[in-house]
């Protein structure tokens, strides 16, 4: 089976690209363009260069002996979390920045749920001096402050979708609706590996590189490309997307995703796309998402808000459709749990959303010989106010 | 194929247009507002199915979607709501709404029913023409369903062209570069963009919406295309007036 996208952006049954026509221009130069320009010489060389020289990649791939003795396995965590901007959303900004300026654009417009990849978007638009507004859910707003303070510093403009649930599928309807007030001189730079095609496929290939730095790391380490496992932690999936492309269609290598079930999968408080949703349309493809009997996207929760989205991207629809990928979801207490076990053992405080992939424990035995690699996909300062009130730190 | 809403184009006249958000300002008003807007001289009628992330719709559209919502519109509270409705109006009836709604009723299901309801057309914006064109077309046509295509003034001419040969009522002609009720007036953008489109010669009548509120944006949007839309300015009206106001706007118009 293929799990890549095919030339209409379809992986099986998800997928496409169900936009309205005042989108289309631009989406349409978009997927004509894509494939060209991401793999000429030129554009691969200053991509990759920046990758390293002002991103610090490659990022180590780490045995967490600690944590692999904990849980009775070998575990190796995937350190995207030192990322310069301190998550695995830049490779994917560096990315579309570039491909932005070869399509002459000069404006740049992003949406964000935890502030990640609204600060990586700020971050990269800093660099090429270029135009930023980011849009950001109110109720995010107010919970990632340290993030929202970050992009404003780098010269963006934080604007508050105040609409709907107020956190990052209201943020990517406001990003979108930009975009049809500004079709000439505006590229969207989606942050995850949703919305209609290419993107899904092109923030997929940039983010690749996770998985095939990991190759390469894993067979200097353990004298095999090929872990037993790949586990993220998934919302939209973008990390996910880049932690398996390699492994995709390498049937020994067990494909893990990690949910955000918020206070329980059927407490009618989560984000557990897989267990909780249809195929529907959602922010412009085919896809499983969660909604009502007619059709009404659901308001998700989760504590983490980069992973508070009600839809999951299609790639991950057909992994999970196919059985390719095991699915599991981990609640708020869980993650937590994990991202304090993962501080104390190893010394690394992860992000809240990556806390979910770390729970995978609670969920799965791994045998002791099992090569486990955990994408880490983000650090975890931005959620230190939550932490703080989570523990009663303070 | 022929029904109510190629009936109307024909007419010689321009035809003035008139969305609302079913459920909106209340819920059981829907019937009522139709036959207000048929009584008072519109010609055609887009009933707003509302849904909860309206992408294409500004403030004015989104909020009354929100309340619709609220209120307790569906699906299936709408067909209910209409099932009479041609014992008593004549009007071309459209209903206009994203397309996850009709997807999870079921496409063939909600075409089926427009049917027997007598609704001549639908109005998609998230259903593009290639995708309609691969699974959807035959369904709507054996249901007598106009499927409504919308064109902007970033619209390539050879895909004007084909969503030209593709239509079979109207075209809905974007005004600008925006959401709906985003714009205020229209400005020479505007007007060599109509001229433009005009002197394509399409088969397909044009019909403009988005940012038509008044006499003066109606008489600028139809001097060359076929009628004009207009959707968040009346339910601003609605939200202003309640429902029993219908004539006041309309004569606004024209």
């Amino acid at each position: 089976m293929n799990y890549n996208a095919d030339e209409k952006g379809y992986y099986g049954e998800f997928g496409g690209a169900y936009i309205p026509e005042m989108l289309y221009p631009n989406v349409e130069e978009l997927r004509q363009n894509y494939i060209k320009l991401m793999y000429e010489d030129s554009f691969q060389k200053e991509f990759n260069q920046l990758l390293k020289d002002y991103v610090g990649r490659p990022s180590p791939l780490y045995f967490a002996k600690r944590l692999s003795e904990k849980h009775g396995c070998k575990i190796y965590l995937k350190r995207e979390d030192l990322n310069h901007t301190g998550a695995h959303k830049v490779n994917n900004t560096i990315g579309q920045i570039l491909m932005a300026q070869k399509l002459g654009k000069t404006r740049i417009i992003a949406e964000t749920g935890a502030g990640q990849h609204g600060v990586a978007t700020a971050t990269v638009c800093a660099l090429m001096g270029m135009e930023c507004i980011v849009y950001m859910g109110e109720i995010d707003i107010a919970r990632q402050a340290p993030n929202v303070a970050r992009m404003k510093m780098l010269g963006a403009e934080v604007r508050p979708a105040k609409s709907g649930s107020r956190t990052l599928k209201d943020a990517t309807n406001e990003a979108i609706r930009d975009w049809i007030n500004n079709p000439v001189d505006t590229h969207y730079i989606i942050g995850s590996a949703i919305g209609p095609h290419p993107y899904p496929d092109m923030v997929t290939r940039f983010q690749s590189v996770i998985s095939e730095e990991i190759k390469w790391q894993l067979k200097e380490k353990e004298g095999r490309e090929n872990p037993d496992y790949v586990v993220a932690c998934i919302g939209g999936g973008s990390n996910a997307a880049g932690t398996y492309y390699h492994f995709l269609h390498e049937p020994e290598v067990g494909i893990i995703a990690v949910e955000a079930a918020g206070k329980g999968v059927n407490s009618g408080e989560s984000a557990a796309t897989s267990a909780l949703g249809k195929v529907g349309i959602i922010h412009g493809c085919k896809t499983m998402l969660m909604q009502t009997t007619d059709g009404q996207i659901t308001e998700p929760y989760s504590i983490s808000a980069g992973l508070d989205y009600p839809g999951v991207g299609p790639m991950h629809s057909h992994l999970y459709k196919s059985g390719r990928a095991e699915f599991y979801s981990a609640t708020d207490d869980e993650a937590m749990a994990a991202g304090l076990e993962l501080s104390q053992l190893e010394g690394i405080i992860p992000a809240i959303e990556t806390g979910h992939a770390f729970a995978i424990f609670e969920h799965k035995k791994f045998k002791k010989d099992d090569v486990v690699v955990i994408s880490l996909s983000g650090r975890g300062d931005k959620d230190l106010n939550t932490y703080i009130d989570y523990f009663k730190l303070a | 194929m022929s029904n109510r809403i190629t009936s109307k184009l024909q007419e010689d006249k321009k035809l003035l247009s008139i969305y609302f958000t079913a459920g909106y300002p209340t819920l059981n008003e829907t019937v009522k507002i139709i036959e207000d807007l048929e009584k008072n001289g519109v010609d055609m009628i887009e009933i707003g199915l509302p849904f909860s992330d309206p992408l294409a719709d500004g403030p004015t559209i989104q909020e009354s979607s929100t309340a619709a919502l609220k209120n307790g519109m569906t699906t299936e509270v709408l067909f209910n709501q209409l099932k009479d409705i041609r014992k008593t109006v004549s009007i071309p009836l459209i209903i206009m709404g994203y397309f996850n709604p009709m997807l999870q009723y079921g496409v063939e299901a909600f075409c089926k029913k427009c049917q027997e309801i007598g609704i001549d057309g639908l109005i998609l914006p998230d259903l593009p023409l290639d995708i309609y064109q691969e699974d959807y077309e035959a369904i709507f046509r054996k249901y007598g369903l106009l499927n409504v295509f919308l064109i902007t003034p970033q619209t390539s001419e050879a895909r004007i062209r084909k969503i030209d040969d593709a239509s079979n009522g109207f075209i809905y002609m974007v005004s600008s570069a925006s959401v709906t009720g985003s714009k205020s007036g229209f400005g020479q953008e505007q007007e060599s963009y109509f001229e433009r489109i005009a002197a394509m010669n399409l088969n397909t009548p044009q019909i403009v919406g988005f940012g038509i509120k008044d006499k003066e944006t109606f008489k600028q949007a139809t001097k060359t295309a076929k009628g004009a839309i207009i959707g968040s300015a009346f339910i601003k009206h609605l939200t202003a007036n309640g429902t029993g106001k219908t004539a006041d706007f309309v004569n606004l118009i024209r």
